[in-house]
């Protein structure tokens, strides 16, 4: 035992060396999440703060394809406030019983409505940068939370010797620290409700809880019952290696 | 199996059933009785463990089919469909995704034991080599597996690891075709990479079958490497070994939950939560990282083989790699027959054991230039492994056959057992020294 846990950690840290060699940028900072660690839970409120900055900014350029209205539900909405939100939206629908295509306000089970009809003008409109569909983002990236984090606060003025085409940012967490997004969130571009103070920080907090969330919608589940397989096997371990020892103790 | 005496079971259903078709017998010599050395330690719990993690990837695996869509259209978005509205989903995905992870570390560690215990040597080659034929099914079933998602790195894992066989002389190019099921990686290969992935496990069930099959007709290896001589050298299987199994594996599940629950994404890579796209090309292309060490020894060969001085080239760099790579495992296939040296545990072979040891840790120096990017330091270093890997079977594994003394064995396990007891603290670890 003492061999294959030595060979485990030996492995852990082999394994994990490889994982940081995929960017050349700055390493973001690490932040305390309300969702990390094996007891982590999401923080309601700032989910719902980071679903409005989403909704208010991000979702202008970016979609979010493998969310529906419905799974608002996790946020803490109830189904009339899930509906009232689909509302806001109006997407195509059809063939109606003429043939035809129209138009209808979004329902629960709709997924959140694209900013752009295609990827082609998706890119069109944006200066040929595609903007990434948010869905999975923070698991798509190295270290996702702190990385999405990093790059909402790490925008700087270019150093001198940086020249910068038009469209193009300077992040410190970008890799090549060149960006094609604008500076999207400014102190104040949100009006939070709850009283929550409108600063970039904040913002970006919050709507990477929300991305997390977004990307691991799962993930509370998971680790309630994560602790209890956990409980369950350690004790059925410590019974099983009792019958073992009294099972051998008359075999040497 | 039917013939040969059998004994009455007093149960008369068992006895009904077993009178004609001699299930209960067979289970019961098999697993039961079977004698089995009584000096285990708990390397050889991986057997076991390795047939329970083989048992869980065919049942979530099965599942995970019943919603998954083999269509490079719609493959990842099925995949996400089942993490995220399947009822348990994510369980059964993440359960599959780090059970191949777990699996491969069961293996090789299983490996190691035969390696290092010697268990590859007369009477056990066949065995052995049916253990390599299991790890190469292993391989194959997994690369294809990590394909189905069909995110970045299974659609360029996919495209560097079929391309490997271009390099083959004559016939490279065909086969390759073949393999995609058209010019290049896209749906025709998803779908066959979903029907072989399918397949191909039942065949490892076929295979495992063998392997014990094999390892039940020569009886088990041990730590000391000697011959049972006698009933007092082993005991039976049951409850001895159910039991030390079954603590042994309920162990590695609670490692294994630990990550399926808490970080089920560590042992995988972010690109592959990017949907395919053949026109972006991920900045390093890496494969799952039970596959690293032989990926290092690949890209190792970095250099044609031919007549120095002249554009004479026998061997391109990239068949060369690819030649290394499946030369690796031929190894283990030729090992048993490269090793004639008298003594097979590594405790009575004082050079053989370092030798060993050195390559576990240059497998773990494979498996790290295998994930890094191909340049600077990485590919000397990747190439210095790649040879003492080489070196092992082919110039030390021969040197110890002619060179390397053996320490005395003890005359038998129940001797070296009652007087390792009798001396307490020193418990085997210098058998000898009592012998």
């Amino acid at each position: 035992m003492k061999y294959f846990l030595l060979l485990l950690s030996v492995f852990v840290i082999t394994h994990g060396a490889p994982a940081l060699a995929a960017g050349d940028a700055e390493p973001p900072p690490e932040m305390h999440w309300s969702f990390s660690g094996p007891f982590g839970t999401y923080d309601r409120a700032a989910l719902q703060r980071g679903f409005q900055v989403y909704k208010q900014v991000c979702a202008a350029c970016h979609s979010m394809d493998l969310k529906s209205y419905r799974n608002l539900a996790a946020l803490g909405y109830n189904e009339d406030e899930i509906k009232a939100i689909a509302a806001e939206y109006t997407v195509e629908d059809g063939p109606n019983d003429e043939g035809e295509m129209f138009e209808r306000p979004a329902r629960p089970s709709d997924r959140f409505k694209n900013p752009y009809p295609n990827d082609a003008a998706a890119k069109y409109a944006n200066n040929g940068a595609m903007p990434p569909d948010l869905s999975l983002i923070t698991k798509a990236r190295h270290n996702g939370a702190n990385y999405v984090h990093g790059i909402l606060t790490g925008y700087e003025e270019a150093p001198a010797d940086t020249e910068l085409m038009s469209g193009q940012y300077y992040n410190r967490y970008m890799a090549g620290h060149v960006i094609a997004m604008a500076p999207p969130l400014s102190d104040g571009v949100v009006g939070y409700e709850d009283g929550t103070d409108g600063t970039v920080e904040q913002y970006a907090k919050d709507v990477t809880q929300f991305l997390v969330w977004a990307a691991e919608p799962e993930m509370e589940e998971r680790k309630r019952t994560g602790i209890k397989v956990i409980l369950f096997l350690l004790v059925f371990t410590g019974i099983m290696y009792a019958v073992k020892r009294k099972i051998w103790a008359d075999a040497h | 199996m039917g013939s040969g005496e059998r004994k009455p079971f007093e149960n008369p259903a068992i006895e009904w059933v077993d009178s004609r078709l001699p299930i209960f017998t067979l289970i019961n010599k098999e697993y039961g009785v079977f004698p089995t050395p009584k000096n285990f330690n708990y390397f050889w719990n991986f057997g076991a463990i390795a047939t329970v993690m083989l048992v869980l990837m065919i049942l979530t695996g099965i599942t995970l089919a019943m919603h998954y869509t083999p269509h490079a259209d719609y493959a990842f978005e099925s995949v996400e469909r089942i993490m995220r509205d399947v009822n348990f989903g994510w369980l059964i995905r993440y359960m599959h995704a780090n059970g191949a992870s777990f699996f491969f570390i069961a293996v090789y560690i299983h490996i190691f034991r035969g390696l290092y215990y010697g268990s590859y040597k007369q009477p056990r080659e066949l065995l052995w080599i049916l253990g390599v034929v299991i790890l190469l099914l292993m391989m194959a079933t997994a690369f294809m597996g990590y394909v189905l998602p069909w995110g970045q790195m299974s659609f360029w894992g996919a495209t560097v690891i079929t391309n490997l066989f271009s390099a083959i002389p004559l016939v490279g190019d065909d086969i390759v075709t073949l393999l995609w099921g058209g010019f290049s990686v896209d749906n025709p290969t998803l779908n066959r990479f979903f029907a072989l992935h399918y397949l191909l496990p039942f065949v490892l069930v076929g295979v495992v079958g063998l392997h014990v099959w094999a390892l039940h007709v020569t009886g088990s290896n041990n730590p000391l490497g000697i011959d049972t001589k006698g009933p007092q050298d082993t005991l039976p299987f049951h409850p001895y070994y159910t039991m030390k199994d079954t603590f042994g594996i309920l162990v590695f599940l609670i490692i294994y939950v630990a990550f399926t629950f808490f970080m089920p994404n560590s042992l995988g890579h972010p690109d592959n939560y990017i949907p395919a796209d053949p026109l972006v090309t991920p900045a390093h292309i890496v494969p799952e990282w039970y596959f690293l060490p032989f990926y290092a020894i690949l890209r190792a060969i970095t250099f044609d083989v031919g007549i120095p001085f002249t554009d004479i080239v026998f061997v391109e760099a990239k068949l060369g790699g690819v030649l290394a790579m499946f030369g690796a495992i031929a190894l283990l296939v030729a090992l048993p027959f490269l090793d004639k040296h008298p003594a097979r545990s590594a405790r009575f072979r004082p050079w053989f054991k370092i030798a060993v040891l050195v390559l576990v840790l240059d497998f773990f120096i494979l498996m790290v230039c295998g994930g890094k990017p191909a340049e600077g330091l990485w590919v000397p270093l990747a190439q210095v492994a790649t040879l003492y890997y080489y070196a092992f079977f082919l110039v030390l594994i021969p040197l110890f056959n002619k060179f390397e003394p053996r320490l005395d064995l003890p005359p038998s396990i129940h001797e070296a057992v009652l007087s390792c007891c009798s001396k307490k603290k020193q418990c085997c670890s210098h058998p000898t020294e009592a012998a």
